[in-house]
């Protein structure tokens, strides 16, 4: 294999700093989440509403309440995402586990959490996704399960690569596993993404800077946990998840 | 990283709380992830009198969006909210998903859009979900580009004085994005604007 040819007339690393810089000067109408209109990641120009959104005080809307998932909905073998093929993925094996909470620090037990990422080369095993690095015929990378009682869950997989990308030139996203839950209520519905502590890409990356306050940031970066690792298996990786919502939805007994 | 208490609890928010994981996008790659197989029929089978909601998702420049994926929650036709588990049904012999049983009423659709940024899902009509509420399918839209989902709603035309009732506030130019347009007996229009002309209202709770 060799080197791509560069994409041209693209924007580089320095012209997206400058971008985050201001962005980071704005800001952000919710400090805990995203701007949607984030000018750095160039894909969300023409995907992000002008219009404010219509705000709802109804107390007893649709989306207070929410799907909910049982036994039927995971098998024992989707929280392993090693396991299924003829053979072992190529990486390194790491298990990731924390609580779902609601923000009174409540588990949330029986919550479905789906979760996908790239292999250890960093590749997605999607046709849309044609970065010369090789695929892995025993990872197919997604995963799920439910949370038990104390609102725990628990996942092993192999540490995703980053992966470049084609907002700018010579841009890679940090490795990242993409998160997936529900909550109680529609309301509380949250797709994330998990990073891997220390990564040298976060400050170049326009995705996790979407998030601008620093405390907010943080809190998508998992701990690495030593007395979760396996002898001779398995890292461990520690990453509690707080569903937000609206107040309303934490004093709904359901 | 374990959550600590909040310092500056956003809204008024009472101290101590817990602040929540931030949104991140869904990027392009949950195609194999996330939609499972007959994630768009909510509807049992054999329900005779099922409508099917359909629509393209655009951009701000009218392009279709092929990578984003829509989710229905919704009442079913009693207005009942209890909707049961069992969407992503597992076979137990190969571990795939095989979907709903067809008897269960669920009520959570998702789909992801086609090339040409198309979903649609076949369901039943909902009823309202207390006495004298306007009936709708509650959505969340989520895409690559777009840095946290997106909450709207479907309201059916037949409903559309009470909409208008609901949103005194909203021009009706607005309004218009939230009805869905009757094509024939059964099946619904409801195109999803991310941004610009007839951009779709979407909604924040509070
Ligand atoms: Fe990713």
């Amino acid at each position: 294999m060799r080197p791509p040819t560069p994409l041209t007339g693209e924007p580089t690393q320095r012209d997206i700093d400058a971008a985050m810089a201001e962005a980071d000067r704005r800001p952000p109408p919710d400090p805990d989440h995203p701007d949607r209109d984030y000018p750095p990641y160039r894909s969300s120009a023409l995907r992000h509403p002008k219009q404010a959104p219509l705000p709802v005080v109804d107390p007893e809307a649709v989306e207070l309440t929410g799907p909910v998932f049982g036994v039927t909905d995971v098998s024992a073998l989707d929280n392993d995402l090693t396991l299924g093929q003829t053979g072992e993925p190529a990486g390194q094996r790491i298990t990731i586990t924390g609580r779902v909470l609601d923000r009174t620090g409540r588990p949330l037990a029986g919550q479905l959490v789906e979760i996908w990422q790239a292999n250890a080369a960093g590749r997605y095993a999607h046709d849309l996704d044609q970065h010369p690095a090789p695929l892995d015929p025993n990872f197919t990378g997604s995963g799920r399960c439910l949370t038990d009682s104390d609102g725990e869950y628990n996942f092993t997989t192999i540490r995703p690569g980053a992966y470049p990308w084609r907002n700018h030139l010579n841009a890679w996203r940090p490795a990242h596993i993409h998160f997936s839950l529900f909550g109680t209520a529609f309301t509380q519905r949250m797709v994330t993404q998990m990073y891997f502590p220390g990564d040298p890409l976060f400050p170049y990356d326009p995705v996790l800077r979407s998030v601008t306050d620093q405390s907010a940031r943080d809190r998508l970066v998992a701990v690495y946990d030593h007395d979760l690792s396996l002898p001779e298996w398995t890292l461990g990786y520690r990453w509690d998840i707080v569903l937000g919502g609206p107040a309303r939805t934490l004093f709904e007994d359901r | 990283m374990t959550p600590q208490p909040d310092p500056h609890p956003p809204g008024g928010h009472a101290p101590g709380w817990l602040p929540p994981t931030p949104a991140q996008t869904v990027g392009p790659f949950f195609g194999y992830a996330l939609p499972f197989t007959g994630g768009g029929h909510i509807a049992g089978h054999g329900d005779p009198d099922t409508i099917t909601v359909h629509g393209r998702v655009f951009d701000g420049a009218s392009g279709p969006v092929p990578d984003a994926l829509v989710e229905i929650w919704q009442a079913d036709r009693d207005g009942c909210l209890a909707g049961a588990p069992g969407s992503l049904r597992h076979d137990q012999v190969t571990s795939e998903v095989v979907g709903r049983d067809g008897t269960a009423f669920t009520g959570f659709g998702r789909v992801p859009t086609d090339a040409d940024g198309h979903w649609a899902v076949r369901t039943v009509a909902p009823g309202p979900h207390r006495p004298g509420a306007t009936p709708y399918l509650a959505v969340a839209v989520f895409a690559r580009g777009l840095l946290r989902h997106l909450y709207t709603r479907v309201y059916l035309p037949e409903r559309a004085d009470h909409v208008r009732a609901d949103f005194p506030d909203l021009p009706a130019e607005r309004l218009d994005t939230l009805l869905a347009v009757r094509e024939r007996a059964g099946l619904y229009r409801f195109d999803i604007r991310l941004q610009g002309e007839r951009e779709t209202v979407f909604f924040d709770f509070c």
